[in-house]
């Protein structure tokens, strides 16, 4: 079997979100990249995969060389080859066309993306790969096996879970439930000598069109102070969430 | 020319979404001097749209379960009936599942958790929620059909009363590739997604044998319940309750924490919440930052307090 692991390279959540030039460029000084959350325990998932079964597990990414850090620790995880499609992402079409062009030549059993990423939360790219390639597709992904050609996965939906049976090709958006955080793994000395040597392919883009572009950023509005209502007083509590803030 | 809203149903029903697209698609709708379209499955009270600028339903019969394929080529096929310019959809589960499939069919550019109306047609620019909600983005689309993925609670209902004709529409649905196993959800609570109120606890609740308290608030605001990562980590409650980054995503009208800190990944979650309220004993918890309202003082005092005190003002109203 062979698995390809879509990784998106993205500030760490406590890192500080700040914009440069005239608020059109995401300001990259001091920010922590790691591996989308998402994407790492659909990662961990694939090891568990490959270590059940005997499955390669290939990591892409579309995106410069400053994200060759983020592809080299996914190697130092475990994964077998990175690949990274020299492109700026720009939307979720075009990363996805970039990424099914990269399959059209080697074809993959199953592609484990996130069920969003942190920094632009899309949403997209999962399904549109699903899409693009005619796969079976399953979002919001808390659980995943695979029985030769037949995969089992859940399903988280809006109240509870659902499971499902399909065939590969599969393509998953992954998320928290393919493994638990205890079980993602800090890379040790040893996979990170190991990722050194292991190959690190740099393609170029097949020239993919975005159909989507963000001209222009904007931070949050500072909330105002939070107003403190004495603990013997609910009342006034109720009365400013009913008369003030129209919620109740 | 048209403007097509996927209305979602759940058991035959329109849900409260269904509305806010609807009242959405009018918005742009008016901006681009075209109609409002709805397409729905297995609806019994389509004419409800009507009331938020519908003038025409397409309703698609399907059996079984919701299948993302199946629904997707029944709205594409919809909006090519309907000469769509710009498709509309909600923040739903089933909506995000489906909508990235009938992009690529329609060929589309797509936006998420979009929070306004349009500012600009040509370019066509909307403005979206990003880095888990510390900042908005804004992003042009320039394919011909555009889609829209609106954020739950951010436009709200706008009513608008109009003629609004409904007709059967049978595409040719394409075959499912997935099969519904089991299905594990309480039917008779409201979910975190639809919910208006959320009520929330966390591990200053200290133990499970507390959540009455939780769950007594949530009834008497007809609110669903909700938790922080370390409680449904320990199995206090379920997981499909855990909020925040690595969970759910609340984007209700009114979030009330109980004993949450107000860690960095919880708030990244509960952010676009448009209302918070903090219950907590510690006045340096990090949730006074983020909320709107606030009570320094014991949950185990504070919350039975509350509910009387809610029950006393909804009998009352
Ligand atoms: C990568 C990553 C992802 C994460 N994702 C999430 C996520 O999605 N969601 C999430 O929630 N967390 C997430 N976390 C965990 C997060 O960092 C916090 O640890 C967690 O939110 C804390 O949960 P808590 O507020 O319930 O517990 P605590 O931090 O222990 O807070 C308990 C609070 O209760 C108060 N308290 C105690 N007794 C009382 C009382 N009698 N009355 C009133 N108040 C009382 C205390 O003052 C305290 O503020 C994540 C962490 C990491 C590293
Ligand atoms: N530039 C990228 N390169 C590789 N994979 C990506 C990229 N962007 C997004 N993905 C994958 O798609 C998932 C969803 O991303 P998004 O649609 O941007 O929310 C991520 O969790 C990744 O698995």
């Amino acid at each position: 079997m062979k698995i390809l692991v879509c990784i998106s390279h993205v500030p760490d959540t406590t890192s500080k979100i700040n914009f440069v030039e005239n608020d059109t460029k995401f300001d990259t000084n001091g920010v922590q990249y790691i591996i989308n959350p998402n994407d790492e325990f659909g990662l961990t998932r694939a090891m568990w995969l490959k270590e059940k079964s005997g499955a390669t597990v290939d990591v892409i990414n579309v995106g410069g060389a400053e994200t060759e850090s983020t592809l080299r620790k996914a190697l130092a995880i475990g994964a077998d080859k990175a690949i990274r499609i020299n492109t700026e992402a720009v939307d979720a079409t075009q990363v996805a066309k970039e990424i099914v062009a990269v399959t059209q030549n080697d074809a993959y059993d199953l592609i484990i993306a996130g069920r969003e990423s942190i920094d632009y939360n899309g949403g997209m790219v999962p399904g549109m790969i699903a899409a693009m390639l005619g796969a079976s597709y399953v979002n919001n992904c808390v659980g995943l096996e695979i029985e030769g050609d037949k995969a089992t996965a859940a399903r988280e939906i809006d109240g509870g879970k659902e499971t499902v049976s399909t065939s590969l090709p599969l393509v998953i958006g992954g998320q928290k439930g393919l493994v638990e955080e205890s079980d993602l793994k800090i890379p040790n000395m040893r996979g990170i000598m190991m990722a050194r040597k292991k190959p690190l392919e740099v393609v170029e883009p097949n020239g993919a069109t975005a159909l989507s572009t963000t001209t222009k950023f904007e931070k949050s509005a500072p909330k105002g102070e939070v107003k403190l209502v004495d603990a013997d007083n609910v009342d006034q509590l109720i009365d400013l969430l009913h008369n003030e803030a129209k919620v109740i | 020319m048209s403007v097509l809203v996927y209305a979602e149903t759940e058991a035959g029903k329109l849900k409260k979404v269904a509305f806010e697209v609807a009242s959405y698609g009018k918005a742009v709708a008016d901006q681009m001097g075209t109609e409002v379209i709805a397409v729905t499955f297995n609806a019994a009270d389509a004419n409800a749209l009507g009331n938020y600028g519908v003038s025409k339903v397409m309703n698609i019969s399907a059996d079984g379960n919701f299948d993302a394929k199946i629904y997707a080529s029944g709205i594409q096929q919809a909006a090519s009936e309907a000469v769509a310019k710009v498709v509309v959809v909600s923040s739903s589960a089933d909506s995000r599942y489906l909508t990235p499939l009938l992009a690529v069919g329609l060929d589309a550019g797509y936006a998420t958790n979009v929070v306004a109306a349009p500012s600009n047609l040509a370019p066509f620019t909307v403005k979206r929620t990003a880095f888990t909600n510390k900042a908005f983005t804004q992003t042009e689309i320039s394919s011909e059909v555009k889609i829209i993925g609106v954020s739950n609670n951010a436009f709200g209902l706008v009513e608008n009363a109009t003629a609004c004709t409904v007709e059967d529409f049978a595409p040719s649905l394409a075959a499912s590739t997935i099969t519904v196993e089991s299905v594990d959800k309480a039917t008779d609570k409201v979910t975190i997604a639809d919910a208006e109120v959320v009520v929330s606890g966390g591990r200053g609740l200290k133990g499970p044998e507390n959540w009455h308290l939780i769950e007594d608030l949530a009834d008497t605001l007809g609110a669903a319940t909700a938790c922080s990562k370390p409680v449904s980590d320990m199995g206090w409650r379920p997981h499909s309750e855990h909020v925040g980054q690595t969970g759910k995503p609340v984007a209700s009208n009114l979030y009330i924490a109980i004993g949450v800190s107000g860690a960095i990944q919880h708030l990244a979650g509960i952010n676009s919440s448009k209302v918070k309220v903090v219950i907590n004993n510690d006045p340096e918890a990090p949730f006074f930052k983020a909320a709107d309202y606030g009570i320094v003082g014991d949950a185990f005092e504070v919350v039975p307090q509350l509910i009387e005190k809610l029950k006393a003002f909804k009998a009352q109203a």
